[in-house]
């Protein structure tokens, strides 16, 4: 029997991969112990993508976690099982106290991960991150043409920024990873995107398309790529793969109103992952705040983490398949993508406990893919920004 | 510092493997399992990849690593040989085994 290494990705890698609980008997559980956090530190962030993950009600800075609260959640973390801690936001790189956040996660044992856009380290900072124990950087790019990549960011002079931060993580020896969020704007890109990861001496490449919940799904219509160009990055991906295997890894989200069947979000809701968000509430995921009707306890209160894992009513709402209403509780696929996306299902059909539209069994399905292909070849093409007052439209002015 | 890592190294018995700084290899208690954690994954290798990772210190050569499970063993050289060289060229060309700078010659 030769000696292997199994995979076991966590759900914030790639939600369409196969992923495994570590634990004994992850059979009959409905959750296990959680492999991997996201911390969004904050919401504040120079940058103002539409597509930007965090909620329509952005949390302000005033009522963000304190450097000691953050340290007394990443211990329980550790404590708990989590192995792996992605720092995030918004822009982590705005808190002041990141290195110390960093030093004291890797100090309890937590590989360390960096999702930043890049626009605001400097040399300086990023020496510091590296000795305080950042174990990998993520470095977000909004295309590979820098005037087309800015106006997508919102900010000038972005794009040259975030290249000269990701040289910078390579001369130090940080392993990259470049995330490349795609859309209908920038989807043609693709082959200079990955060229650009290439040059970049990046490790892994996100092909990431957007996935449509809070400020994408405001401008949709702005971003749905078409089917044509969708298959055609499958097959450049496909083709880059394997020119470049043993250089870089390519992993490729695929925007799923045009798949088949619903992506296994975050590995199942609650059972291997979960997210905090900058006031210190516990969320199945950075988008589950757009349900209403589901209570999300806080590290704030007097609960410990564990005790939240366990017992929070929202984490416990979607768990395992017993929630689940038909065609979902008898479809063979039920453990395989958990009925889906609990966020998309609440977006498109205003009950989260339906099949996820994404997938071909949902009712909705037909009137989804017409959807995204109808307003992928309409051709809008202004945004409306991400931003602390509620949005504003591509010629400036406030929305509401 | 040290350099970039070097790509698509190729694995031989003198070849002195290590783990870079994004690939750790530790023992998790709350599991009670060895995860192996590189970017975006947990690993988790079996009792011998352990054994064999566990080895690769940047100053052993996969001669000398392959020269002590064929002892501990009591199997042949050549059969430990390929099982080693396989699974360290597969995270080798992942980018999670890199190879120890040269310094002897």
């Amino acid at each position: 029997m030769s000696p292997s290494s199994t995979d076991v990705p966590p759900a914030l890698a790639d939600p369409a991969d196969g992923v495994a609980v570590l634990e004994p008997h992850a059979g009959s559980a409905a959750y296990g112990i959680p492999l991997a956090v996201l911390a969004e530190l904050t919401h504040r962030c120079p940058l103002q993508c539409p597509y930007c993950s965090n909620p329509l009600e952005l949390e302000r800075a005033r009522a963000e976690l304190t450097t000691a609260e953050w340290k007394r959640v990443m211990s329980e973390l550790a404590d708990l099982g989590v192995l792996q801690l992605h720092l995030s936001g918004g822009e982590p790189t705005a808190r002041r106290d990141l290195v110390e956040l960093v030093r004291h996660a890797s100090d309890v044992g937590l590989y360390t991960n960096l999702i930043t856009s890049a626009v605001l380290l400097d040399r300086y900072a990023l020496t510091a991150l590296t000795d305080a124990g950042l174990c990998h950087i993520q470095i977000s790019f909004q295309g590979s043409m820098p005037d087309a990549a800015d106006r997508i960011a919102g900010l000038n002079g972005a794009h040259a920024k975030k290249i000269a931060a990701a040289r910078l993580a390579r001369d130090l020896d940080l392993p990259l990873t470049v995330n490349a969020v795609i859309h209908r704007q920038n989807i043609d890109q693709l082959p200079d995107i990955i060229a650009m990861a290439v040059d970049l001496d990046a490790d892994r490449l996100e092909v990431a398309n957007v996935q449509y919940y809070g400020w994408a799904l405001k401008n949709r219509a702005a971003l749905m790529p078409t089917p044509t160009q969708v298959e055609d990055a499958v097959s450049i991906v496909e083709a880059a793969r394997e020119r470049l295997a043993g250089t870089l890894v390519i992993d490729h989200v695929i925007p799923d109103y045009y798949a088949m069947r619903p992506k296994k979000c975050m590995g199942g809701w609650g059972r291997q992952f979960f997210n905090i968000s900058p006031s210190g509430k516990i969320l199945p995921c950075h988008a589950a705040e757009t349900i209403t009707g589901l209570h999300f306890d806080s590290v704030r209160g007097n609960r410990s983490v564990a005790w939240i894992w366990q017992h929070s009513e929202a984490l416990n709402r979607f768990r395992g398949t017993g929630w689940m209403p038909e065609p979902c509780q008898s479809c063979a696929y039920r453990e395989i993508d958990y009925g889906g996306c609990r966020c998309q299902a609440f977006a498109l059909t205003g009950d989260a406990a339906n099949t996820d539209p994404a997938c071909t069994l949902s009712p909705l399905h037909e009137r989804l893919f017409a959807t995204a292909e109808h307003e992928a070849t309409a051709g809008a093409a202004e945004f409306v920004y991400r931003n602390f007052s509620g949005g504003t439209a591509a010629g400036g002015g406030r929305r509401r | 510092m040290n350099p970039a890592r070097p790509r698509r190294i190729r694995i031989d018995g003198d070849t002195r493997p290590q783990l870079p700084r994004h690939a750790r290899l530790r023992f998790d208690e709350t599991r009670q399992a060895w995860v192996l954690l590189v970017p975006e994954r947990v690993m988790v290798p079996d009792d011998i990849a352990v054994e064999i990772l566990n080895l690769c210190d940047g100053a052993r050569r996969v001669d000398d690593i392959v020269n002590a499970l064929a002892a501990k063993y009591a199997a042949p050289h050549a059969t430990i040989a390929a099982d080693v060289v396989v699974l360290l060229q597969d995270l080798a060309d992942k980018g999670f085994v890199v190879a120890a700078r040269d310094t002897a010659e």
